[in-house]
């Protein structure tokens, strides 16, 4: 772990890859995000945590504009995030999106699933998309299900088939919005298992998560959320072990030690 | 001369009642506009009226012939073609809409995410779900059609219906005839339900 993480600071070094400048952004009345500055650095791996209805999954939606902003700027790869329109399918391409509730498409199967991108937006012929496609379902561990439907799979499958078809699109990011909280206690440990893999990889990763063993071993810096704001950034062990504000400890305190 | 009707214009609605289901989920308010004004009046417009208009208003005020100003019987096929497809696709356009609301959120919202545009993601994941959960609906709207082409005897088109009239109005059978054209209407409607049916069900997506 700690050899890791030493690696990773060497990548991170490379230069910024997704900026977040004083975001803005309402729900009606409710102010769900609160002058959001955020800057994730190449290869980091960046764990968000809060309680629900902090704004986690809202900021993790503006980075590939799924959600809109009322102010601010966000940036990836140091391009504005354009209008909606082809320059931002083809942004959202880069970055790949892993739901909580799965979201594959139900009436394809698994490998057309993860074969649907590369033909579709990057005009990757069949038989190189087909050869991709069942190379990451064989990394996800999930080759054996290529042919069947997504109803057909366990949940805990079913995410792994989501992480592979976001991959396929060889992302310059990935943002996990709550990737384990639809899953039965069993099949976690199989998502997570693939994601800390891709976080040994290198892979630039923005992961909202309950998942706090997860944001201890493979985090570069756990960033916690509370009623719209970001309240703390630290590295995971000082985070953890000694959080500097009140509202984080008083969140430590109610999930851990139980 | 009915199935051939039938055939036309069911195939005519789904394509024109699809386009407008689009504009009405589209992000152009222009085209939401345009689709939501044009469902709301036709089909709040009696196919009767429709037809007679294609006939005495299109083709007799503004000359608008389909290319066949000198055969009626062509250019009154065409003109109630045109009434029917107009107006079913109305229908049709409101049943895919329904259907577009069954798909989950989330499947346009993975789609986008993965960089499809606006049109593919209608094209390659919603409508396909879409049309799946509305095969019943649409079944409706066919058997329906079907049973409309009568009205296309308003304009002189020799279909089902026109040549009862003739045949009552030679024959004394009367109650027979009338039984032998109801007859063939639910030959024609009836396997058509019942296979859009079953098509349904085994096309179900399942979630």
């Amino acid at each position: 772990m700690t050899e890791v993480s030493v690696a990773k600071e060497d990548v991170a070094a490379t230069g910024e890859l997704v900026v977040l400048k004083s975001v803005n952004k309402h729900f009606g009345a409710l102010h769900v995000l609160q002058d959001i500055d955020l800057t994730i650095a190449r290869g980091e791996v960046v764990v968000v945590i809060g309680p629900s209805g902090s704004g986690k999954s809202t900021l993790c939606r503006t980075i590939n504009r799924l959600e809109t902003i009322d102010s601010g700027a966000i940036a990836i790869d140091g391009k504005p995030l354009p209008q909606e329109g082809r320059e931002l399918a083809r942004l959202r391409a880069d970055v790949g999106m892993v739901f909580q509730s799965f979201n594959l498409f139900a009436h394809k199967t698994v490998l057309e699933n993860v074969m649907l991108g590369q033909i579709k937006v990057r005009k990757a012929d069949k038989k190189q998309a087909e050869e991709k496609a069942r190379a990451l379902l064989d990394r996800v561990g999930v080759a054996t299900q290529a042919d069947k439907y997504p109803a057909q799979l366990s949940g805990g499958q079913q995410q792994r088939v989501a992480i592979a078809r976001a991959l396929a699109m060889d992302p310059k990011v990935m943002l996990f919005d709550e990737p384990t909280s639809a899953l039965d206690p069993e099949m976690i440990n199989e998502v997570l298992e693939v994601m800390q893999q891709l976080a040994r990889d290198g892979m630039t990763m923005i992961v909202v998560t309950h998942e706090m063993g997860f944001a201890r071993s493979a985090a570069n810096r756990v960033v916690f959320m509370a009623d719209g704001r970001i309240v703390e950034e630290a590295v995971p062990d000082q985070f953890f072990s000694n959080p500097r504000s009140d509202r984080a400890k008083d969140f430590l305190s109610k999930i851990l030690h139980h | 001369m009915t199935v051939k009707l039938t055939a036309l214009s069911a195939l005519g609605s789904l394509v024109w009642g699809t386009l407008l289901a689009a504009m009405r989920v589209s992000p152009v308010p222009l085209m939401r506009g345009f689709g939501t004004f044009y469902v709301n009046t036709v089909r709040n417009i009696p196919l009767t009226v429709i037809i007679v208009f294609t006939s005495l208003g299109l083709a007799d005020i503004f000359g608008v012939t389909m290319g066949a100003s000198d055969d009626f019987k062509v250019q009154g096929f065409r003109l109630a073609l045109l009434g029917l497809v107009a107006y079913h696709a109305a229908f049709v356009c409101e049943a895919v809409r329904s259907g577009i609301n069954t798909v989950p959120v989330g499947q346009a919202e993975a789609a986008r995410a993965i960089g499809l545009s606006f049109s593919q993601v209608l094209r390659i994941v919603i409508l396909p779900q879409a049309f799946r959960a509305v095969i019943a609906p649409l079944a409706n709207v066919l058997i329906a059609l079907t049973k409309n082409t009568t009205v296309a005897a308003a304009i002189g088109v020799a279909e089902a219906a026109a040549l009862m009239k003739t045949m009552i109005e030679n024959e004394a059978q009367t109650v027979a005839i009338g039984a032998v054209f109801a007859l063939g209407f639910v030959v024609l409607t009836l396997p058509t339900g019942l296979l859009l049916g079953w098509l349904g069900k085994r096309l179900a997506v399942k979630r």
